[in-house]
């Protein structure tokens, strides 16, 4: 090998040592350390670490519980309520992971949505955003899995309905469904699969996540402008700034998932699911995970199975093209000025059928999935090429210095560039 | 590397090492998919013979058939007759009342819902029986008439009707 080729210097040899070596330290200065963060990043940029975090923590805690979990139909259910009331601190484990899987997902949402409104995903982060949904389906797939392991009614008439699904596809559904379960129906080798996989997925998501992280790393984090950093001016180093800020939003996490943790352990959870599994009785309402339930909306809005089901997968598959839909070179959604409302509308939307996801799909909740469903597609296959085409939007800053130094000018009058107070910031993003 | 006269060995070998490659990794990932069909006890499940003497007009049971939900259910007059009284061509899924059983009184049927798997209601007296007398799914509302055929709501077929024959008059095998 190359005997010269330019190794970093640091001021301490053991760190020397490693570089020499393996050259990890400074992959870790440039990528976390003078990382350049666009100056104007909010809150909104604190959710990527946050997910991370939380992602950590469900590992951590799921290996926990795995060692006094038992993956067979006949003790699971007995298993999760002895770690529940004899394993030492096996409540706050389980509460830790149940509660922190909903969490997991409020944190990733938010940051789709900020991707989404100020346009993170085009040019050049398409592969950055495709990594992201692709996080987004492995979690799906893991909370789903993970929800059948506690053996209770919701987890076993969860599983039941879920696999089915694919019973719709013509001609090889029923095997492959078969084969999904292992067995005709839901049973003991359902569960152990379950298990073994819902192990593994977690650290197959740590592996996409990496990817992630560095594909957006290449041409740095999109702000809340949409602009590319022009110079240095621009930016703040990674670490310290951004270091600290990220902190910051994870001591209010940790603040929020605690009082939650300790004092609603069981706000987000079924009753259904403290019955232990009987596969002859159906509970009255099968209810998916809430996090999931807009998804579950769009699966029942359709009268037809295959369809349900094809539209179901199709309402996530449809996230992956969104670069290439939207039609606008403008990123942010603060200079989008119809978009912008389109796109609020969007997130209503969602939310709206998750709501009614949660309920019965009858009458007027079904016209509402129904309305809900037409918007989503119409939403990204109609709007956003066709808003792209015939906006006129705002006039961008010249640059992200640019947009500080006007707002400086016209508060205190001066021509001074610097970083302006928390009160100025709140006017500059209009 | 530029296309010289051997162009055509190499790209046969090229492509024979490549086919060959590829029919071994598939053979090795065969037995890995195969691995997660149900296994050999699991297919042999078996049957169940089930006593009907004591169950009554109008009366049904729900027993366990490899792990599944069976209905059985000895139907009134009533319900025989509205179960015959359809025109199998006006159904979703058409078949008539009398290629359903073996005997007109006897119902005996898979108490799993042919959308997503649920187990219908109506077999207590207090549950709900849906539009047509028959189930109701509540997990998405489909309704199963007297002879346990989709009637309305989103499942595709009919309740399926398990393998199963009378042993003696009270007696039933099922599987
Ligand atoms: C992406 C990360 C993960 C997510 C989103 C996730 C999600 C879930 C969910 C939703 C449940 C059901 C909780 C309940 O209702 O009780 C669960 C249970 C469980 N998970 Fe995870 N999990 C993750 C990682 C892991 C890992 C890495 C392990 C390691 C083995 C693990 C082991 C378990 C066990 C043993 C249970 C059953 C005990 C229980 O129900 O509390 N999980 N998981
Ligand atoms: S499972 Fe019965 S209606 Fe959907």
């Amino acid at each position: 090998m190359d005997q010269n080729r330019k190794v970093h210097q640091f001021k301490n040899p053991v760190l020397n040592w490693i570089e020499f070596r393996l050259p990890i330290i400074s992959y870790f200065k440039k990528e976390y350390g003078d990382y350049p963060m666009p100056k104007n990043c909010n809150y909104f940029w604190s959710f990527g670490a946050l997910a991370t975090i939380t992602l950590v923590t469900m590992i951590v805690s799921g290996i926990f519980l795995a060692m006094n979990y038992t993956p067979h139909t006949d003790m699971a259910f007995d298993s999760v309520e002895r770690i529940m009331r004899d394993v030492n601190y096996g409540w706050l484990m389980r509460y830790l992971h149940s509660n922190g899987a909903a969490f997991f997902f409020i944190i990733v949402y938010i940051h789709m949505v900020r991707a989404m409104y100020f346009g993170s995903y085009k040019y050049p982060r398409e592969l950055n955003w495709i990594l992201g949904v692709f996080i987004f389906l492995l979690m799906i797939a893991t909370s789903f899995l993970g929800y059948t392991l506690p053996w209770g009614q919701m987890s076993y008439w969860g599983a039941t309905v879920i696999t089915n699904l694919f019973s719709a596809i013509p001609l090889i559904g029923e095997g492959l469904k078969t084969w999904l379960l292992g067995d005709y129906n839901v049973g003991n080798a359902t569960l152990n699969r379950f298990f073994a996989l819902h192990y593994v997925l977690p650290f197959v998501i740590f592996g996409v996540v990496g990817l992630h992280v560095a594909a957006v790393h290449v041409h740095g984090s999109n702000n809340p402008d949409g602009i590319d950093i022009k110079s240095k001016n621009d930016s703040v180093n990674f670490f310290p700034y951004m270091l600290v800020k990220d902190t910051v939003a994870m001591c209010a996490f940790g603040v929020a998932i605690s009082a939650v943790i300790f004092f609603g352990p069981n706000l987000m959870a079924e009753v259904d699911n403290y019955i232990p599994a009987d596969p002859l009785v159906t509970p009255a309402h099968i209810v998916p995970n809430w996090y999931l339930a807009p998804f579950y909306a769009i699966l029942r809005a359709v009268p037809d199975k295959l369809g349900g089901v094809i539209l179901m997968f199709g309402a996530i598959a449809i996230l992956f093209v969104l670069p290439w839909l939207d039609t606008s070179k403008v990123r942010s959604c603060n200079y989008r000025p119809i978009y912008k409302w389109l796109m609020m509308a969007f997130f209503v939307n969602f939310f709206i059928l998750g709501y009614v996801g949660m309920l019965p799909a009858e009458g007027l909740y079904l016209l509402i999935a129904r309305v809900g469903l037409v918007y989503y597609f119409g939403f990204f296959l109609v709007l956003t090429p066709f808003i792209g085409w015939i906006e006129k939007p705002n006039k961008l800053p010249l640059s992200i210095s640019d947009v500080y130094s006007k707002n400086i000018e016209q508060t205190i009058g001066g021509g001074e560039k610097g970083i302006p107070s928390p009160a100025m910031q709140k006017d500059i993003n209009l | 590397m530029a296309k010289k006269p051997n162009n055509n060995r190499r790209d046969f070998l090229q492509l024979s090492t490549l086919t060959l490659g590829g029919i071994g990794t598939a053979a090795f990932i065969w037995p890995f998919i195969k691995s997660m069909s149900p296994a050999e006890d699991t297919l042999a499940a078996g049957s169940t013979e089930v006593d009907i003497s004591m169950i009554e007009e109008g009366q049904s049971v729900t027993i366990k058939w490899r792990g599944k939900p069976v209905f059985i259910k000895k139907r009134t007059k009533e319900e025989i007759e509205a179960a015959k009284m359809v025109q199998a061509s006006d159904l979703r899924d058409p078949q008539d009342d009398a290629d359903r059983v073996q005997k007109e009184e006897w119902l005996v049927l898979v108490g799993v819902c042919t959308h997503l798997g649920c187990v219908p209601l109506g077999q207590k007296l207090s549950d709900m029986k849906g539009d047509y007398d028959g189930w109701y799914c509540p997990c998405h509302g489909s309704h199963y008439d007297t002879s346990g055929r989709i009637r309305k709501g989103p499942a595709p077929t009919n309740l399926d009707v398990p393998p199963y024959s009378f042993l003696n008059d009270t007696t039933i095998k099922i599987g």
